[in-house]
């Protein structure tokens, strides 16, 4: 197992990544982030206190599982099952700039039935895909807006993304 | 741990649905999370998700139905199945047709899930051994109905948090009642305790041998109570005379206004419907603010989009495991060294 990233690394890249989500925007912009369950989730919060805190204004945060739009719920890829849990949106998403969030862009299936759940939900503004860690490996033909570390691992190994919040301590590993 | 779920690499692997009794309060409680992660589709604008785009559900219905039949075709429609309407009345079953002919030409069809409501118990049970399909039992005689037992305790849990020490009461014909007893399982797995209340004529012989308490007075419990259940009383099903006439029935154990006087004042009134209204329970009392029987509609809705999802999840890892070892099978033996 090597750490990649520490606690230290992930706050500045995030910091940049808000940095970067307030430059290459209008400034009046209406932000929203939504994370994708379930680390991703974690990584919107902190992303939207740091948009806010920099636009000194309220960006509203929400949660999306993609659960119900994965494209192997029929054809199970592992013996694991993935479990529905809650989409949490308290707010309209029609003419907003979804700022989708997540920790890994790998294949690129997330990041598709991510879009796919949003746009079930409404029209927005735009999706821009801001991600803390972009590991090649490619399946579908997606890109990341905003990625914030790039990674090169083997296709046997796992790039695991692991935060305060939910295991403890801010570091990304690959194992 | 505080955001990701715990359980996290629970699985569900039934295929099939039959009853409460045999599933695990773990299991049970499984359910009831995934049902919430259904809730929200029935209130966003678009009331549509893809996981059972392509299957096919059919509603095998061999005893009347509005909410039942009509909550699991909506369930399925949610989840972007086709569903296939099947009533007795109006099929082959009317020249003599037997329940496993009907069952086994619809599969040749190519048929996915089967929802069966039928009059003769463990007619489910039968069923999933003889299909290939998923089978989901919509009400098997008075022996289970397990999606009605699952509604109802997630409409108490989503009002109170949890049912670990929570008194129930289900009052009513209990002796013919299928919701009655999926109810008793799932809520005494869960953690609550259960009192059936009924007239005796109405109780199940040896009902002594079930996790419950009983009384013949309805008046001895309501003060008790944090949940009273009102069964309906099924004409078509009653045999006999259990009780001397409606109105000494409705004396004696309806749910009335002057009741609720004495029950507590957040009593949660339950009725799996349809109501006798003036029967089992005053309309003042249906229709009042201790009611949940609307809930309990909406509810069904969402946890039946969560059955037809696990079940189909369970085939889709069954599927799985069965190509992995006709893989094998297949695979040429190795080739002995030949010179």
């Amino acid at each position: 197992m090597k750490v990649i990233l520490n606690s230290q690394q992930i706050d500045r890249i995030l910091d940049d990544l808000a940095e970067r989500i307030v430059t290459e925007n209008p400034p009046d912009s209406d932000f929203a982030a939504i994370g994708i369950l379930s680390r991703g989730e974690i990584l919107a919060q902190r992303l939207s206190a740091l948009l806010a805190k920099k636009l000194d204004r309220d960006i509203p945060c929400g949660t999306l599982d993609i659960t119900l739009y994965r494209d192997d719920l029929n054809s199970p890829q592992t013996s694991n099952q993935p479990q529905v849990r809650i989409t949490d949106i308290g707010f309209g998403i029609d003419e907003r700039i979804i700022v989708l969030v997540d920790d890994v862009l790998y294949t690129g299936r997330s990041a598709r039935a991510a879009m796919d759940a949003l746009i079930d939900l409404g029209r927005p503004k735009a999706i821009r895909l801001a991600v803390l860690v972009e590991r090649a490996g490619r399946e579908f033909p997606i890109q990341a807006d905003y990625a914030g570390y790039k990674v090169d691992a083997e296709p046997g190994k796992l790039v695991q993304v692991n935060l305060v919040e939910s295991d403890g301590k801010d570091e990304v590993v690959v194992e | 741990m505080a955001l990701i779920r715990k359980n996290k690499h629970f699985r569900w692997l039934h295929k099939h649905l039959l009853g409460l009794r045999n599933l695990s309060a773990e299991e049970i409680t499984h359910i009831l999370d995934t049902a919430e992660g259904f809730e929200q589709i029935s209130t966003r604008s678009v009331k549509k998700a893809p996981p059972l785009r392509g299957k096919v559900v059919v509603n095998l219905f061999f005893e009347d139905s509005t909410r039942t039949r009509n909550s699991f075709a909506l369930a399925a429609g949610r989840l972007s199945a086709d569903i296939i309407e099947f009533t007795k009345k109006a099929s082959s079953v009317s020249k003599g047709e037997t329940l496993l002919d009907t069952a086994k030409n619809l599969e040749a069809m190519g048929i996915d899930i089967v929802v069966i409501r039928h009059s003769a118990g463990g007619a489910a049970t039968f069923l999933s051994r003889n299909i290939d399909a998923c089978v989901v039992n919509a009400g098997d005689g008075y022996c289970e109905h397990p999606t009605q037992g699952l509604l109802d305790v997630y409409t108490i849990r989503k009002n109170r948090g949890t049912l670990e020490g929570l008194r129930i009461a289900i009052v009513g014909d209990i002796a013919h009642s299928r919701v009655a007893r999926s109810d008793m399982w799932a809520m005494t797995k869960l953690g609550a305790e259960v009192i059936f209340v009924g007239p005796p004529t109405l109780m199940p012989p040896q009902v002594n041998r079930l996790p419950v308490s009983v009384s013949y007075s309805l008046d001895d419990v309501i003060e008790k109570v944090d949940v009273i259940n009102m069964l309906r009383i099924q004409f078509e099903r009653l045999g006999g005379n259990p009780f001397p006439s409606i109105r000494e029935y409705s004396h004696y154990f309806g749910l009335t206004v002057e009741r609720m006087k004495r029950a507590k004042p957040d009593i949660i009134v339950m009725h799996p419907g349809p109501i006798n209204r003036g029967l089992e329970m005053e309309s003042e009392v249906a229709d009042g603010p201790n009611s949940v029987i609307l809930d309990q509609v909406r509810n069904g809705l969402a946890v039946r989009m969560a059955v037809l999802f696990l079940v189909n999840q369970a085939a889709a890892l069954d599927q799985q495991a069965k190509k992995k070892t006709d893989k094998k099978a297949l695979r040429k033996p190795d080739l002995l060294d030949s010179d």
